[in-house]
């Protein structure tokens, strides 16, 4: 296994992922085995060469700093688990 | 009316052997009779499909219909569609109604065509086999024991079931040519940027694309007009002509130089699929084509390349799924940490959380270079393969797919396994390429599909060959007897 435990558990903790107690061995042994499949990308020669940034290495396209779109807060927060006033309700953060 | 393709029934409608209504009404009755079977749906729209096909009528009538008038289209659960549920295949968009349409949604419906649902996918698009959806797995009409391939498997069971003549679906890996050579149908994928990605849920930005699900070259030549071009939402849509693909049709292949991959043929291909292949490539060659075998050297790396690249912006993309602005909460948070890692890891499955952590995991401080940069490197050289055979060569011809449809549950022990499956498709997603996959015959009475690949915006030439290739076969015709 190149991964232990306790690194999975770093990751999903970086990922803010839970993972129950009953998953965490077989993420180990799934995410051992792709750490150990892309592993072979080590032994591939790529002295001088660009990483690569864009299929077709095109740059980003800007556009003006124009309002285009309306206000549709009260639609789009339909979505949304929790609301008030217009905000995002979510726990206390300071106390 | 089902076994019609959309050319067939655009000119049924002009001609008024039938109504949009009358059609539309007819594939909802088929798509209520076998959709349980196949679980290829996970929302149908019939209500709004009749109100669309009787404006389509009225439209026809006043004589000004789009060049979709009253065609039916369904669309992959990734496409943003206004005031519809659109769940991604995943729990955590359980209950999402989108706010807006998708680009492609849009332009479909300005010409037209007629919404007739939602198809099931592999969530979030991650997967090969339909078998990550939090809605289940959908069958192949071919035998409902397996699996039609994924990500877009709803949309391919739905086109090969003759349910509907046509799907979109979106390919990060091979996500619409395998389900498409899985199920025998045609299954596009344009050139990175060709298609605009508003309004499709993201996986990996450098590599997902959307295209379409149909029957003929010829349908997916006439759907590919209406969704390509600029557009000003996304700014990596490309600003590059939109030719008359319908009209490139007709080009025939006499002239054309045909790559053959030698790579493409090594142990990994199962040899009744490899004897399809090399016999649709004999028929293009009979017919003026000319063969040139090419090597692309750095192809073997494409697979753990992409499961670096796709992860890494997979894992950066599905960070926006939070549990406060829309999606899944958990319940009762005891803080702000608890709720976005309860809501998480409540609301996505098995498979797209390994693809987050192993993202995470090549992003992290100490593994980016070794990982991450070095992937981007490889690619660059899978990238440069592709370049420099097009200098050679028109297309690059090969199968779609290592082997016919496999058994629903065979591999999913292994994610290794199940990410093989995708070992020729994955090349055109790194480089950027438009790839087409078309029905080329039958292994053990399971569809075979022959993939072309193109220079950049080449989809012309892609099509066309693809289209001549179906004047001089009929593969693309049989269906599966139980849903004929």
């Amino acid at each position: 296994m190149s991964l232990t435990k306790q690194q999975v558990q770093h990751v999903a903790t970086l990922a803010r992922l839970e993972l129950e107690d009953g998953e965490v061995d077989d993420v180990v042994k799934k995410l051992s085995r792709i750490v150990d499949f892309v592993d072979q990308l080590q032994a591939v020669s790529t002295d001088d060469v660009l990483p690569m940034a864009h299929p077709l290495h095109m740059s980003q396209r800007l556009r003006a700093d124009d309002v285009t779109e309306p206000d549709q807060r009260d639609f789009v927060q339909q979505n949304a688990p929790s609301t008030e006033k217009g905000y995002y309700l979510v726990p206390k953060v300071i106390e | 009316m089902h076994r019609q393709t959309l050319r067939g029934l655009y000119d049924g409608l002009s001609r008024g052997d039938f109504s949009s209504r009358e059609l539309t009404e007819a594939l909802l009755g088929r798509i209520e009779a076998h959709g349980a079977t196949l679980n290829a749906f996970i929302t149908v729209t019939a209500e709004s499909a009749l109100l669309q096909a009787d404006l389509a009528d009225k439209a026809r009538a006043n004589g000004t219909g789009g060049p979709l008038n009253g065609l039916p289209i369904v669309h992959k659960d990734l496409f943003c569609t206004k005031g519809v549920l659109t769940t991604c295949g995943s729990k955590i968009l359980g209950d999402f109604v989108s706010p807006y349409d998708a680009t492609v949604v849009q332009r479909m419906a300005d010409a037209g065509a007629v919404m007739l649902g939602k198809t099931n996918m592999d969530e979030f698009a991650m997967g090969s086999s339909n078998e990550t959806s939090f809605y289940g797995p959908v069958t192949n009409p071919w035998n409902t024991k397996l699996s039609p391939g994924g990500s877009s498997g709803g949309s391919a069971a739905a086109v090969a079931a003759r349910l509907v003549p046509a799907a979109t679906g979106t390919d990060t890996g091979g996500s619409i040519r395998q389900p498409a050579a899985l199920t025998g149908i045609v299954g596009l994928k344009p050139t990175y940027g060709r298609v605009s990605r508003y309004g499709m849920v993201a996986f990996a930005s450098s590599l997902d694309q959307a295209g379409v699900i149909t029957r003929s070259a010829e349908d997916a030549a006439l759907l590919l007009g209406v969704m390509a071009g600029l557009d000003k939402r996304d700014s990596t849509s490309a600003d590059h002509p939109v030719p008359d693909y319908v009209a490139g049709l007709s080009k025939p292949v006499k002239g054309l130089k045909i790559g053959v991959v030698r790579q493409h043929f090594d142990e990994g291909l199962d040899a009744s699929c490899a004897e399809r292949v090399r016999a649709s490539l004999a028929a293009l060659e009979d017919a003026g084509a000319s063969l040139v075998e090419i090597d692309l050297p750095s192809i073997g790396l494409s697979v753990p390349t992409y499961y670096v690249v796709a992860p890494a912006e997979c894992s950066s993309n599905l960070s926006r799924f939070d549990g406060v602005r829309f999606g899944h909460r958990c319940g009762d948070p005891e803080d702000l940490s608890d709720l976005y890692c309860r809501s998480r890891g409540e609301g996505f499955g098995a498979e797209v959380k390994r693809r987050i952590m192993t993202g995470t995991y090549v992003l992290s401080a100490g593994y980016y270079d070794a990982y991450y940069l070095k992937a981007q490197k490889v690619r660059q050289l899978i990238s440069r393969d592709f370049k420099n055979a097009f200098e050679k060569v028109d297309v690059i011809a090969g199968p779609t797919a290592p082997t016919t449809a496999f058994a629903i549950g065979e591999k999913t022990d292994d994610p290794i396994t199940m990410y093989l499956n995708d070992i020729y498709t994955i090349g055109a997603n790194l480089a950027g390429l438009p790839g087409i996959s078309v029905p080329c015959g039958f292994a053990d009475g399971l569809p075979v599909g022959l993939q072309l690949v193109g220079p950049h915006f080449a989809e012309e030439t892609i099509l066309a060959c693809a289209h001549q290739y179906q004047q001089l076969t009929d593969w693309h015709t049989e269906g599966p007897e139980d849903f004929a």
